[in-house]
């Protein structure tokens, strides 16, 4: 298996036995939600050692607020720094949400208008992570609900300047691309095409719920409680045809079937990566 | 609108689920935002109310689902976290049930939610290696010097004592005992650390709590023991210095004897 096609799941504990058990594991990498490990000691940082230990992991960060019109949590970003350090990870992603405000932390990735103002606050937080963490960061493509009167660019072209501007990589959730295309009336196609294809350094895959808006329209929710739905794999098949393979991961948070059915859906994303379908089409990268 | 006063007006709406949505959101087939921002409302409060339930099992599991719902709600509404680490969240907790006017017929309750939280940060705390046996006997050889030593206790020790049988109650929620038979009114004394990559919760007598808080508290071993023999006990068991010595070391919870003038 090549580098470019390595696939992972997220790390769940009931899942930790079976990947340190004597048995198989056919996957290339883990992630983990950077504030489930912040620690002081105990057996979690101990697990992650030995797991660690044999597999590559993927540090994605869910607190940072790089979205937020404050300044980052310096203390947070200290200890973001003290988990890269300590677990060198391939890669440290976040998201282009916010999730604190006024001391209070909301546990959600909240959206942002898209404007030159919010621009060139993400830029100087992006800039000011990989200045702490030392290494670039991956940013990962958000989920919306709703829009902003104050936007004056579209997501693609504003997550392309902050690419250009930072230097830094992107994490392409393919799952967040269909919501929010379907969210907002457009075809997740034209946001993926629009993305800078050679940045794209890790690819997220996770299912939906389903909602109605005010106005009986379909409202998907990213819930990462349901296997990837056929949509976004077809998405997914659309958006490697751009970028070649990419370490894919399957997210999972809720309703947690069997270490086998996610490792199973992560064969999958390689299946697909190695497939002839999948073929780049190197005028379009 | 600028963007931090976006983020305030979009903060204090997501608080209050009777506020007015904020002013400029937008949805592509001119629908009401309110169902779309309702989302996020959802998240917030789902997601913190569930954390708080994988903290506090105990609690919800004495009270139900709904109850417990709906106080973890006022809670989240009250205190919403600090920090994004939520295994850090609800520290506040228990004096918020404790206040919470129609959890006031259970009056347990405040403390199974003490000895509950006690438990997530005895699972998180920093590891430190604990003192062999015979490193103990060593120190236990210099009678001279054993008053004024000072005892360092693992970072993963609490101590709590309540006037409720918090540790009956809990074991029968860990299939230990039956609930019924539980009298919750019985004082009860609980030594909370990490054992065995878990966070144990073992019965003390209420003079043994007293004496390991006052080493925790940094009092040397002499004013432990006067600590301890001046307690009004209320399970009235006479304090046992060297049976409670041996619980401590047995669960690997003394790191350091200090003689007078040493440090670490």
């Amino acid at each position: 298996m090549n580098d470019r096609s390595l696939v992972g799941i997220g790390l769940k504990s009931a899942h930790v036995a079976r990947i340190l058990g004597g048995d198989r594991v056919d996957l290339g990498f883990f992630e983990i939600h950077a504030e489930n490990f912040m620690s002081a000691g105990g057996p979690l940082l101990d697990r992650l050692e030995r797991i660690r230990a044999r597999h590559a992991l993927s540090i994605h960060g869910v607190g940072l607020s790089i979205g937020g019109a404050g300044a980052l949590d310096a203390a947070h970003l200290q200890r973001l720094e003290s988990l890269v350090a300590r677990f060198e990870p391939r890669w440290f992603s976040e998201h282009l949400a916010w999730s604190s405000h006024g001391g209070a932390f909301f546990n959600d990735l909240l959206p942002l208008p898209y404007t030159a103002a919010t621009l060139q606050r993400v830029c100087d937080h992006v800039d000011a992570v990989q200045r702490v963490l030392g290494r670039p960061m991956l940013l990962e493509n958000p989920s919306t609900y709703v829009e902003f009167e104050a936007s004056t660019m579209d997501e693609a072209a504003f997550i392309t300047d902050v690419q250009r501007r930072t230097g830094c990589a992107l994490l392409l959730d393919v799952n967040n691309a269909y919501v929010s295309a379907v969210n907002h009336g457009r075809d997740a196609r034209d946001f993926i095409d629009a993305l800078p294809a050679h940045a794209v350094a890790e690819i997220h895959l996770a299912g939906f719920a389903e909602d109605r808006d005010g106005a009986g329209a379909r409202l998907l929710i990213d819930s990462h409680g349901a296997p990837v739905a056929e949509a976004v794999w077809a998405l997914y098949l659309h958006a490697l045809r751009r970028t070649g393979p990419v370490p894919t991961l399957i997210e999972r948070d809720h309703d947690i079937p069997t270490f086998e059915t996610l490792q199973a859906e992560a064969l999958r994303a390689r299946d697909l990566m190695q497939s002839p379908a999948a073929a780049r089409h190197e005028a379009l990268a | 609108m600028s963007g931090p006063l976006l983020q305030a007006g979009f903060a204090a709406a997501l608080r209050d689920p009777a506020a007015a949505l904020p002013s400029g959101l937008r949805a592509w087939n001119g629908s009401d935002p309110a169902a779309r921002f309702a989302v996020h409302r959802n998240n917030v409060v789902s997601s913190l109310v569930a954390a708080l339930a994988d903290t506090f099992p105990v609690v919800r599991d004495l009270v139900g689902a709904d109850f417990f719902a709906t106080t973890a709600r006022g809670f989240v509404a009250a205190q919403p976290p600090t920090s994004p680490i939520l295994a850090e969240y609800g520290a506040g907790f228990a004096d918020f049930v404790a206040a919470f006017e129609p959890a006031a017929g259970l009056p347990y309750l405040p403390d199974v939610a003490r000895l509950e939280f006690a438990r997530i940060r005895a699972f998180h705390a920093a590891d430190a290696p604990a003192l062999t046996p015979g490193q103990v006997a060593a120190r236990l050889a210099h009678p001279e010097q054993l008053a004024p030593a000072r005892i360092r206790l693992h970072p993963s020790l609490q101590v709590l004592r309540s006037s409720h049988a918090v540790v009956a109650l809990w074991a029968a929620h860990q299939g230990h005992g039956d609930l019924a038979e539980v009298d919750p009114d019985r004082p009860e004394a609980a030594l909370v650390l990490r054992v065995d990559d878990d966070a144990a919760v073992i019965a003390l007598p209420h003079a043994a709590a007293v004496f390991t808080q006052a080493l925790a508290d940094g009092r040397p071993l002499v004013g432990a023991v006067d600590a301890a023999a001046a307690a009004r006990a209320p399970d009235h068991l006479p304090f046992d210095l060297p049976a409670c010595l041996g619980l401590l070391l047995a669960h690997g919870a003394i790191t350091a004897w200090l003689a007078p003038g040493e440090s670490t």
